[in-house]
């Protein structure tokens, strides 16, 4: 996605030549770039839940209707028109915002995603912290360590991270942190109690606790995320560790780490500083791919841990072939990939002075 | 390193508040999984969690005792009257009924809903307009006359029949004031009702999100007997082992669905109450009459001998299921309880080599991939394979196997049908009776789906229907039954039990027959 972006925005820029302003030319790229890019998302998206063997019809009306109510649903729904003509309306209708109802929720799909997804830019924002604060220490330490038992230790906690099924976590997580010990509150987002206390702003009810001045919440809600989030984030974080890892190892063999090392620098000084330095670069990407994929929503966690994220939304809507809201997910989770790519480049450019 | 992560994960929960380990005490919280609810509009609910819902918030005209389906008495009718020709109902509103809005429940109300639930045509509209009534001629049939409200159907039927189609969800009554305040391009407020709420029973809604939450507040000005509880909470949990957590912490009151993993888990757990309730829905195999093996009697025949039917009600269908083997479930009238088939592998052989397919076949099965129906698949496969009938099992999501089952694509289809309505027409109609078995048939009962061609059964059940005494028209039922039980295409193999497991301060919620009687007003916490 990356390169493609560079190489759309690099032709736009030798098709306009010089009088048009480079910032301008970069906009212009992007913009063609993320145009095509949900267009094709939505060609494919919608003509495969078209063409999956499942009558949507039913979705809407359930397995006893009769011949008259069904065929009126299949009217209301579109379904009677030839393919090509569905295509062409949802694309106008997605073109001015109208993503449609869900058949599901009898609500807007837009109104779903709203509801939804802050729920997992919560938990995904919560996992990506806890997995970065501790997964780039531990894949620096290993490296400095290489081969030691801390180095070990560093590959046996990622390994599992890789290796346990996440419901299976999730579930002994629970039992053992709610049931047993007490530590966190239990699945769902928050307490009955303290349900209606807070009123929505952004969806995220640890940052609309805070805005309310309302810490009890803040508290519950942190309580209650507080499992799920450390059992995605311990997933990234072996991914982010080991990366972290291999990076740091290429860097510590690099020349100008022994003339440091010669020039009698601290070590700490030499791996924090300056190799950990150079692998910021790379580890952007690392992490933004690491929190794109927990902000696709993590169904199974979700399920566990009873979190009404967007994970759960996109699933159910695609069993129940409620095409809208697959489609308007979709574009979401699109929607993520390329922003967190478009921030890994701004990153980059802010990290790396050769960019500048 | 252990350090440091113990270090983290223990700051992180350190600070954060101790779970309140109980629920209020004037608050109901169950997990349940109501990822069914696709509307709140009485006149097109027809899942499972949308009826419960309903059932609680909606006052219908009548209703009947959950202990014994036959003795009907009136919710919002008073009274009622039925006509010498039998084709005209008329009921007495009863007085002092108001909706949450403050509007007055009057027959104008009752009228208004019915003629409704047919202009819209909705998924459950059937079972209104099967006595003759069609959007064009319903504001003459069903009228409101000062505070009484008339009904005329287009035969004299059985009157039980219109009795238990009026305690079917969709004859809720709503608030018509409120309903048409809302209405959009005609719609009746259809679109407005699909998330909000126009009643006058027990309970009103407060909130529901859909695959998270359902909020009930108790409705303090209702007219009946007024609940304990102040407010019901039903969250969405999808995993049942979460559901069961929660259970045991006390974090909820009642645990809805819970596997018979998680049943077996609790057992002996004193704080914990398991209640059963049987349900009208049957499992049952249907075989599709265009398979040249399956159309064979005597292939019916030696199916319905190679079922381990006690086996799989013993284990995989612990607690959950009854065997059953006949189209209309225990506690509907008529209902046919004999059981005369059971595994018999021998039989079953010699009723293969009268088919001349001693050497067996070999078909397909399409199977809903949830664990209960493929478990029940596989025992089934490994049974018909001691007879020498290879069962192929082809999974798929429910979604999928449905479509193809209703497009008569299948060989045998394993399905769970549910009835409509209390009556036993609910379940002979679609069993028991198919028109017009050609491709393009305007109704697709049953028996339609297995091209099953039965035009005498069909005059049968026809003829259950007009039966206006109660005695006779049972009579007419268990012949019906028993003739199908051996003949049929469908081999009916259990009946649902729904499944309750409460902490024991939590008394006196209703598991009825139906959704729709799931009650919570009788709730009381200690």
């Amino acid at each position: 996605m990356t390169t493609s972006m560079h190489n759309a925005a690099s032709g736009e820029a030798a098709l306009t030549r010089s009088w048009v302003p480079r910032p301008i030319k970069v906009v212009l790229g992007v913009v063609t770039t993320l145009a095509i890019t949900f267009l094709g998302l939505l060609v494919v998206t919608f003509f495969i839940g078209r063409v999956v063997p499942i009558d949507p019809v039913l979705a809407a009306v359930g397995d006893h209707a009769s011949a008259s109510a069904y065929e009126k649903a299949r009217i209301e729904l579109g379904l009677h028109l030839p393919l090509w003509q569905q295509f062409l309306i949802y694309v106008k209708n997605v073109a001015v915002g109208d993503f449609g109802e869900s058949v599901l929720t009898a609500n807007p799909v837009i109104e779903d995603i709203k509801r939804v997804f802050p729920a997992t830019l919560e938990l995904a924002t919560m996992g990506t912290i806890f997995g970065v604060v501790l997964g780039v220490p531990m894949g620096v330490i290993a490296a400095v360590n290489k081969g030691r038992w801390q180095d070990q230790l560093v590959r046996v906690l990622g390994l599992l991270g890789y290796s346990v099924p996440v419901f299976w976590l999730g579930l002994v997580g629970l039992l053992l942190f709610y049931a047993k010990l007490d530590w966190v509150a239990g699945p769902g987002r928050l307490d009955i109690a303290y349900e209606y206390l807070v009123d929505p702003v952004t969806g995220m009810l640890l940052v609309d606790s805070l805005i309310a001045g309302e810490t009890d919440v803040f508290f519950n809600a942190l309580s209650h995320i507080a499992l799920p989030a450390i059992i995605l984030g311990y997933f990234s974080l072996a991914y982010i560790s080991r990366m972290t890892r291999s990076f740091m190892l290429e860097q510590l063999s690099q020349e100008y780490i022994t003339t440091a090392r010669v020039k009698g620098l601290s070590e700490t000084r030499i791996v924090w500083r300056h190799a950990l330095g150079n692998v910021m670069v790379p580890l952007v990407t690392v992490v933004a791919l690491s929190y794109a994929s927990l902000l696709e929503g993590s169904v199974l966690t979700e399920i566990v841990f009873a979190w009404p994220g967007l994970g759960q939304y996109i699933t159910n809507s695609l069993l129940q072939a409620d095409m809208n809201a697959v489609l308007g997910g979709t574009v979401v989770v699109g929607a993520v990939f390329i922003s967190l790519n478009l921030l890994s480049d701004i990153l980059y450019r802010l990290l790396d002075p050769r960019a500048k | 390193m252990r350090k440091l992560i113990g270090a983290a994960m223990i700051a992180a929960m350190a600070w954060a508040t101790p779970a309140v380990a109980e629920t209020p005490k004037n608050t109901l919280v169950m997990a349940h999984t109501i990822d069914d609810i696709i509307t709140l509009d009485p006149a097109e609910i027809f899942e499972f969690s949308g009826a419960e819902y309903a059932g609680n918030t909606y006052d219908r005209l009548i209703g009947y005792e959950v202990d014994d389906v036959s003795k009907i008495y009136g919710v919002a009718a008073e009274s009622w009257e039925i006509s010498e020709d039998g084709k005209t109902y008329t009921f007495k509103i009863r007085d002092g009924i108001k909706f949450v809005s403050g509007n007055p429940l009057t027959a104008e109300d009752a009228a208004f809903s019915l003629q409704r639930a047919i202009i819209l045509d909705k998924s459950p509209a059937f079972i209104l307009t099967q006595f003759g009534f069609t959007p064009e001629n319903v504001k003459d049939k069903i009228r409101a006359e000062g505070n009484t409200l008339t009904v005329e159907t287009d035969q004299a039927y059985a009157p039980t029949f219109l009795l238990y189609c009026l305690t079917a969800t969709i004859s809720s009554v709503v608030d018509k004031k409120e309903v048409m305040a809302h209405e959009q391009d005609g719609d009746m407020g259809h679109k407005w009702l699909r998330t909000n709420y126009a009643g006058s029973s027990a309970f009103k809604l407060r909130q529901w999100k859909a695959n998270e939450v359902l909020v009930l507040d108790r409705n303090d000005d209702y007219w009946g007997e007024m609940p304990e509880m102040k407010r019901v909470v039903i969250r969405h949990i999808a995993e049942p082992a979460t559901q069961r957590l929660l259970l045991e912490k006390g974090d909820i009151d009642i645990a809805r669905k819970l596997g018979a993993d998680q049943l077996a888990g609790l057992e002996g757990n004193d704080d914990i109450r398991i209640r059963q309730g049987e349900k009208g829905a049957v499992y049952y195999l249907g075989l599709n009459q265009k398979n040249k093996y399956l159309q064979k009697p005597q292939v019916r025949q030696a199916l319905k001998y190679l079922i381990d039917y006690k086996g799989i009600e013993q284990t995989i269908m612990k607690g959950k299921a009854t065997v059953h083997q006949a189209f209309l479930p225990k506690g509907f009238l008529g209902a046919l309880t004999e059981t005369p088939f059971s595994l018999d592998v021998e039989k079953a052989k010699a009723l293969l080599a009268e088919a001349d397919l001693a050497e067996g076949f070999t078909v397909t099965m399409d199977t809903r991939n949830t664990a209960e129906i493929t478990e029940m698949a596989q025992s089934i496969q490994a049974t018909f394979a001691q007879a020498g009938i290879t069962l192929e099992i082809i999974p798929g999501d429910g979604k999928q196997t449905l479509t193809k089952y209703r497009a008569r694509n299948h060989d045998i289809y394993i399905g769970r049908w549910g009835p409509d309505y209390q009556d036993p027409h609910t379940n002979a109609d679609t069993f028991a009776r198919n028109p017009d078995n050609s491709d393009d048939a305007k109704s697709k009962p049953l028996a339609w789906r297995n091209s099953w061609e039965i035009p005498e059964m069909t005059k049968q059940a026809d003829a259950a229907v007009l039966e206006g005494d109660a005695a006779k028209r049972a009579e007419m039922y268990l012949a019906l039954q028993s003739n199908h039980q051996q003949t049929s295409p469908f081999v009916i193999m259990m009946q649902e039990i729904e499944v309750a497991a409460e902490r024991a301060d939590t008394k006196g919620f209703i598991i009825g027959p139906a959704f729709d009687d799931n009650r919570y007003y009788k709730v009381t916490k200690d």
